[in-house]
Order: C-alpha cells, then structure tokens, then sequence
C-alpha cells in the first residue's frame, strides 16, 4: 500500500479544496491518520473507496473520540536585553484549545488486501456544533457503528438513514461515553471501595467526627 | 397437618401402608416438576445449558422442561447482566408468570451488578425490582452452583405451609404478586429500585 503521504497527495488531486492533515501517532502502534475537513469529507471517501489502487472497501470499525477543553502550556526560550546584557528568559504560553468530538473511521481493502487507513472527523465544538457528514451511503457497515457513536458521544451524523440510539434507550438523554458525564448517583455499599468509588461511598456514610475528625466525612441526607 | 406420629408412620409404612398429608404430597409434586423460564442474559446462560444438558442434567430434578412462555413457567432463573434496558422486560415476564413463582439471581451480575456494577448501563442486582429467593455468586457459577441452588430452592419449596398464619407467601392474598414495571427515565430507571421490595443494605462502621 502507498504512504499516507501519497495518499494524502493523490486525494487532494483528486478533490480540489481538499483539507488533509496528516496526524502522527507515537503510541506503540505506530498507526498515524488522515484528518480529513467535513466539507468534502463525502468525496474524499468516494474517492478512497473507488480509486483503483487504494480499493478501500471495507470499514471495520468506527468510533467516537472525546477532547475536552484543554490549555496546552508551551515554554519558549526568548532572548531579552535585561540592564544592558542579553539574557536567554524562559517565556511560558498558554494556548487554549475548545474542546470537540472525533469519529475515527477504520477502512481495509478486502479487493487490494491492505490497510488500515485511519480518517478522522471533528466536529466544531461539543455542543450544538457537534455534526457530521455520515458514511453510511459510502460504507453500509458504518451505519450501526454511527449509530452507537450518536448514542454515547451525542455526534449527530448528516444524512445517515436511521439516527437513532441503539444502546440506551430512546427516552435518555445523556452521552455516557463522554468525559464529562455525571452517573445517577445510586450508590449503596461497596465491601472494598477504593478511589473514585470511595470517593462516592464517602458522600454515603455516616459521620463519624469523633474518629475521623480531618477525614471531612459529608453525607448528602 | 400431619400430626401422625412418626414411629407410627414407621410401623405402618414397613405393613405396606404409606401414610402423608396434603402438604407433604403437594410439595413434593411442585418441587420435583419446577419449570424454568427459557431465557438468558449472557454469559452465565451458558453455564445454565451446560446444566440443562447431558453432563448435570438437571432433569434429575425434575427442572428440566424450559418453558419459552412465563405463562407455563414456575422458575425465572436470571443468568447474567441485567442491562437497565433490560430491566422492564424481566419485571414484565416476573409479572406475567403464575403464582406460585421463584426467582433464582445467578451469578454476579444478576445479584449485584458484578464487575460492572459501575457501569452507566447496569443494573446493580435483580433483587431491586422482583423477590429474589436463591442468590447464587461466581462468575460465571458452576453447573453444580446452579444445581445446589435448585436443590436449596426444592428445600424451600418443601417447607412451604399451606395452611395456617405462617402459610406460604403466595396463598395469602394480601401479598403482591406483581410488581411495579420501572420506566425509561432521562438518566436513569424510575424508581432506581422499588423500596417495597429492596431495601439496601446500610453503611455502619465500627
């Protein structure tokens, strides 16, 4: 199979206005993906599925991906005259990045026998932006998996024939997948609790100010 | 009842006169004839065809015709995960089943949540909604598991009075035999339990 950078190439020839971005992967897997703009995400998938060489065919997974808000620090040295004498000054940058949804789409070539080729999609933020062009039409496997995505991350996907939820039911209104998910607080006992579920069971417990004293023990009765 | 004394009963039964109650012969029919419901949840399903088949065979017992209706069924045996979607369905069949009716929770999913007790999707133990009468745990439990609790539940059945204040709980008409069917809420079952039947257990540290 080509490069991702041929790939990358010949997509853009053959879509104009194309945006691909090539995004590097330096987990163990080693497995870097095509990021590719929503706008022409519909032909640039048309196009890797019936360009000749690449035959891409079969999509065997989808999946949501969820970025938080984030603020990337970056500390740049800058040199800076201080009382007459130039002096390297560390200078720290703070970047803020909103956070959005991913769909990562997997795709082999049952005809060339090759792959993955990872594309990526991402919504414009996490709210009322988070939209997607479907694959459903391209890759009929995708439809379910679009489905789940839509069910546990809340991406709404355009043009797919049948949005519904297909793990939770329909009355929910919740993403689970997503970070920033709150459980039902249904806690009742736990025989060995530990971290996060401590953390739970603690609001549970009845105060014991007596033994505890700075543990801060609170219930919610 | 059977007031006959027991030397008694000894002297006539070795004349070739077998004397019992009512009782005695109307339990030991139910237990030795209890029909299951034929479902499963997951993987400890598995391990219940492993005792419905020729290895355990739990037609030893007399539990062996799996009935596909809850109309024929005595015996509901949960094996494995209750999702919260789920949940309905089996309060519904529960429901639908007649009296007299038990429960079996196998497994730990089915009594508690199991290893995905945390789960968003989860429910955290069948006892919340429905009586449950045998508790097995494990993950998934034996075949032999299952078969003891069948035979803790033939016990039961055993001593179950038909007369009396202390009669069995589904002769007296007061006692519910259906239960509440939870909805579809927006982030949860409602109710998350039914009180009347579950109570958890509470937290006290000594």
């Amino acid at each position: 199979m080509e490069s991702l950078e041929q790939i990358k190439a010949r997509t853009e020839a053959a879509v104009p206005d194309a945006k691909i971005d090539i995004l590097p992967n330096s987990s163990p897997s080693q497995q870097p993906s095509l990021l590719i703009d929503n706008e022409h995400a519909l032909a640039v998938a048309h196009f890797l599925r019936d360009d000749p060489a690449l035959r891409l065919d079969f999509c065997s997974n989808v999946t949501g991906v969820d970025w938080l808000d984030r603020v990337v620090k970056k500390t740049v040295k800058v040199k800076t005259v201080v009382d007459g004498i130039e002096k390297e000054v560390d200078q720290t940058t703070e970047e803020k990045i909103p956070g959005y949804l991913e769909a990562v789409y997997h795709l082999y070539s049952m005809a060339q026998k090759h792959g993955p080729v990872i594309i990526r999609m991402r919504t414009a933020d996490r709210a009322a932006g988070a939209r997607l062009p479907s694959f459903t039409a391209i890759w009929r496997s995708a439809e379910f998996q679009e489905r789940e995505i839509f069910d546990l991350y809340g991406i709404r996907f355009d043009g797919h024939p049948d949005l519904r939820r297909i793990l939770m039911w329909d009355e929910f209104e919740d993403h689970p997948m997503r970070k920033d998910y709150v459980q039902p607080d249904d806690f009742e006992w736990e025989p060995t609790p530990h971290d996060e579920v401590l953390a739970r069971a603690k609001q549970h417990y009845t105060p014991r100010p007596e033994l505890d004293g700075a543990e801060k023990i609170t219930t919610q009765q | 009842m059977s007031q006959i004394d027991e030397k008694l009963r000894t002297e006539l039964q070795r004349q070739g006169v077998w004397v019992t109650s009512m009782q005695d012969l109307y339990n030991w029919g139910r237990k030795n004839s209890i029909w299951p419901l034929q479902f499963g949840l997951a993987c400890c399903a598995i391990e219940m065809i492993a005792t419905a088949a020729s290895r355990y065979d739990i037609a030893r017992f007399g539990g062996e015709v799996f009935r596909p209706s809850p109309r024929q069924a005595d015996l509901m045996i949960v094996a494995g995960t209750v999702t919260k979607k789920m949940a309905p369905q089996i309060v519904r069949l529960y429901n639908q089943m007649a009296d007299p009716k038990y429960v079996i929770a196998m497994g730990a999913c089915a009594i508690s949540g199991g290893p995905f007790k945390q789960g968003y999707n989860v429910l955290k133990g069948i006892d919340r909604y429905i009586p449950v009468d045998v508790f097995i745990p494990g993950c998934p439990p034996r075949p032999e598991a299952l078969l003891h609790a069948f035979m803790e539940l033939q016990r039961k059945i055993d001593g179950q009075k038909l007369t009396g204040t202390d009669k069995a709980e589904f002769l007296k008409p007061e006692q519910p035999s259906e239960f509440p069917v939870p909805k579809f809420g927006e982030h949860d079952l409602e109710p998350p339990a039914n009180r009347d039947v579950f109570q958890p257990p509470k937290l006290e540290r000594v």
